[in-house]
């Protein structure tokens, strides 16, 4: 009976499921990448962890031990230490490019001009700008010398200071990322709804009033992004210490990822196995943030909606 | 199918038997232009005298080439690659990448004598658990630079002691003159420093057990290094802010006649040089004594080739090692380099007072020191040197630096 149906008889398996598969298709070749290149590694990368291995002899297993030396390594905690300034200081960024891209977002003859220069540290290269500081930084020819001197501090060199090297390198870091909140945020404010703000004027709202009760909440999702991306850059702040400081003077400006680095790449390294154990350490912490801030969203978008 | 792996097969087999016996695959690490010159020169010599023999010769960065060779020493190994004497080819013998060359060593029957006489000095620092790794074509001195007109100036002469020595700092820094410059961003600086104290303070024997993990960092001898190393750093006799500047930056003050000396190796001169200054106002000096009666040890970081062990064309690659070798070669090449030969029988370009004087210290030296950074294993010696730039910034954690370091000795020799 069914089989002279003609209806039942053309509906196959694909056409049946063709929706519910299609999305998958579309998405395979990126998941299959994502896996090989991104996924993969962290695995792998935290299986070489419990390993000693200098990438070329064959590797012997030594269980925790990485980790266990981890616990006892002076430089380990003042590159741990050092990234949670990073955290607290590269925050800046965030307040900064949101008062620049408030006071940028007005329509005066030529914005557009000062607009793109305000973007332009955020286009040059980290390397670029990481060398331009440590010449600014330069004792007695460096660009703020005089200032320095007037302040009395003559001679003093900043990277070259245990206690102020690593604020040097944040500052410099500033530079570029601050350009970076300011892009999103201006995009954000283009997104503004001007009748809210209207009807908030005529409910005699103004000034630092209006911004933070109806401005702000307005951009919530640029806040969101601009955190997320200052704290992942942080926590990745690599390219700086790398050009600035080498992670000194005596590795007290290094961060985790350079401290990984160094460990495990550089010239005097090649401790895969410890170098893995950082990067662990790393990728916990940085799980924690990414795993917060997704949670967060969620909950917002839930919000959002009902 | 068949067919198609087959051909598959073939394809791959054309592909990597492109280097077939007489062609030597060298890889060199000499990209700078002297270096790069040398071995230019050297390998036009070695195929006109060879004409069997093809040379496939692949110039590494210098820096990159650190990478590079452990990977292709595995993957695609060349027939002869450079690279560095001591314990820095520790990695490269221990995992079984460098081929024995004990052979070439010992055979006298080689074109140019016996090279273990010849090469004496130099044998030390190429053996590993008894057997020769390599063939080391050139090295340098390491000393101290100094500007002639400033000590003329201030009355001193050259300082033959660790006294007189001290004391010309001290009559240079109240004329207004840092005593010695130095840039330690890049750390490996202050390891030349260290070197040399701990030389002639203890004497070569204990440096070198000290560097092999052998005695512990806390040694009241490695005590009597820092208490030395205090004369100068506690009057402030170093550069300042040394930890922000490269050795190439910490040049300028000498160049500017704001600084005095130097503790560098020979290819400080070049650049000195082409800053402007002369053969009449730049100088050179061994390090001065210390303990009286120590024979005077120097520093002589020497570079060297190898054969891969798993290259393709050893035959041809050995001739090319003992064609490195001879005295002829070794003569024209460092005459390019600006550097100094091993081989006892080539002679020094003239007119270069630097190696002149260089040349003399080496021949009359007790024992050669390759550099803290390629004598101790390189963990050691990237946690050495921090803590070597960490007391020279702070001298009063000396005891907390070195009971660090002792704890980092305990984990890397076990």
């Amino acid at each position: 009976m069914e089989l002279n149906n003609p209806k039942t008889k053309r509906i196959t398996w694909w056409q049946k499921n063709q929706i519910k598969i299609s999305p998958w298709i579309f998405l395979a070749p990126g998941l299959i990448f994502f896996s090989i290149y991104v996924i993969a590694p962290i695995f792998v990368s935290i299986g070489i962890s419990f390993y000693q291995w200098d990438g070329l002899s064959p590797s012997i297993y030594v269980g925790l031990q990485n980790y266990i030396e981890l616990l006892d390594d002076e430089y380990f905690y003042i590159s741990l230490w050092n990234n949670l300034k990073w955290l607290i200081f590269f925050m800046l960024a965030v307040p900064i490019g949101l008062g620049l891209a408030i006071f940028l977002n007005q329509i005066v003859f030529g914005i557009r001009l000062i607009k793109s220069l305000f973007f332009f540290p955020f286009v040059i290269s980290q390397v670029v700008i990481g060398l331009i500081f440590t010449w600014f930084y330069q004792p007695n020819y460096g660009v703020i010398a005089p200032f320095l001197n007037f302040i009395g501090l003559e001679g003093f060199s900043i990277l070259a200071n245990e206690n102020t090297a690593t604020y040097g390198i944040i500052f410099a870091g500033l530079y570029p990322q601050i350009a970076y909140c300011l892009i999103l945020y201006l995009t954000g404010l283009n997104n503004i709804n001007p009748e809210q703000i209207e009807a908030g004027r005529m409910d005699g709202a103004k000034g630092f009033h209006l911004f933070w009760n109806i401005v702000l909440p307005q951009l919530r999702h640029a806040t969101f992004l601009a955190i997320v991306v200052t704290v992942i850059g942080a926590l990745r702040s690599f390219d700086m210490v790398a050009i600035m400081t080498q992670g000194g003077p005596y590795g007290y400006s290094n961060v985790l990822a350079y401290y990984m680095f160094e460990q495990a790449l550089s010239e005097y390294g090649y401790r895969m196995g410890y170098g893995s154990a950082i990067a662990t350490v790393l990728f916990t912490i940085m799980m924690f943030y990414i795993l917060f801030f997704i949670y967060r969203m969620y909950r917002n978008e839930r919000e959002d909606n009902n | 199918m068949k067919k198609v792996i087959i051909s598959l097969i073939m394809m791959f087999g054309i592909i990597s038997s492109t280097s077939f016996a007489g062609t030597l695959v060298i890889n060199t690490d000499t990209s700078d232009a002297a270096p790069k010159e040398a071995f230019e020169y050297i390998i036009k010599k070695f195929e006109e005298e060879n004409p069997d023999v093809t040379v496939k010769w692949n110039v590494f960065d210098h820096e990159g080439y650190k990478q590079s060779i452990r990977n292709f020493l595995n993957t695609d190994p060349p027939d002869v690659a450079n690279w560095y004497a001591g314990n820095r080819m520790l990695p490269f013998v221990r995992a079984g990448l460098f081929e024995d060359v004990s052979d070439i060593w010992k055979d006298s029957g080689w074109v140019d004598g016996n090279l273990s006489e010849n090469m004496e000095h130099a044998k030390k620092s190429m053996t590993i658990g008894g057997k020769q790794w390599g063939i080391p074509y050139t090295y340098y001195q390491w000393g101290v630079y100094y500007r002639k007109d400033l000590f003329t100036a201030n009355g001193i002469s050259v300082p033959k002691t660790w006294d007189d020595f001290v004391a010309a700092c001290a009559t240079l820094k109240a004329a207004g003159i840092t005593p010695i410059t130095i840039g330690s961003k890049y750390l490996w600086t202050t390891a030349g420093v260290f070197d040399y104290l701990n030389l002639r303070t203890n004497g070569y024997e204990f440096h070198m057990d000290l560097t092999l993990g052998k005695v512990p960092y806390t040694d009241p001898k490695v005590q009597a290094v820092f208490d030395k190393w205090d004369e100068l750093v506690k009057p402030g006799y170093f550069l300042e802010n040394h930890a922000a500047l490269s050795w190439q930056e910490a040049l300028t003050p000498m160049v500017n006649g704001e600084a005095a000396m130097y503790v560098m190796g020979n290819f400080a001169v070049a650049p000195l040089k082409e800053a402007g200054l002369r053969d009449s106002n730049l100088g050179f000096f061994q390090f001065p004594e210390i303990t009286p009666g120590i024979p005077m040890a120097e520093e002589a970081p020497t570079d060297t080739v190898h054969i891969p062990s798993k290259a393709k064309n050893k035959t041809d690659a050995k001739r090319f090692l003992i064609f490195m070798s001879r005295a002829d070669v070794q003569e024209e090449i460092n005459k390019i380099l600006g550097q100094l030969p091993i081989n006892k029988n080539s002679s020094v370009k003239k007119g270069d007072p630097f190696l002149k004087a260089g040349l003399n210290m080496l021949n009359n030296a007790y024992a050669m020191a390759q550099f803290y950074d390629r004598d101790a294993p390189a963990q050691m010696a990237s946690e050495g040197m921090k803590g070597f730039q960490e007391y020279m910034s702070n001298p009063d954690r000396r005891q907390k630096i070195l009971e660090r370091l002792e704890k980092v000795r305990q984990k890397v020799y076990k």
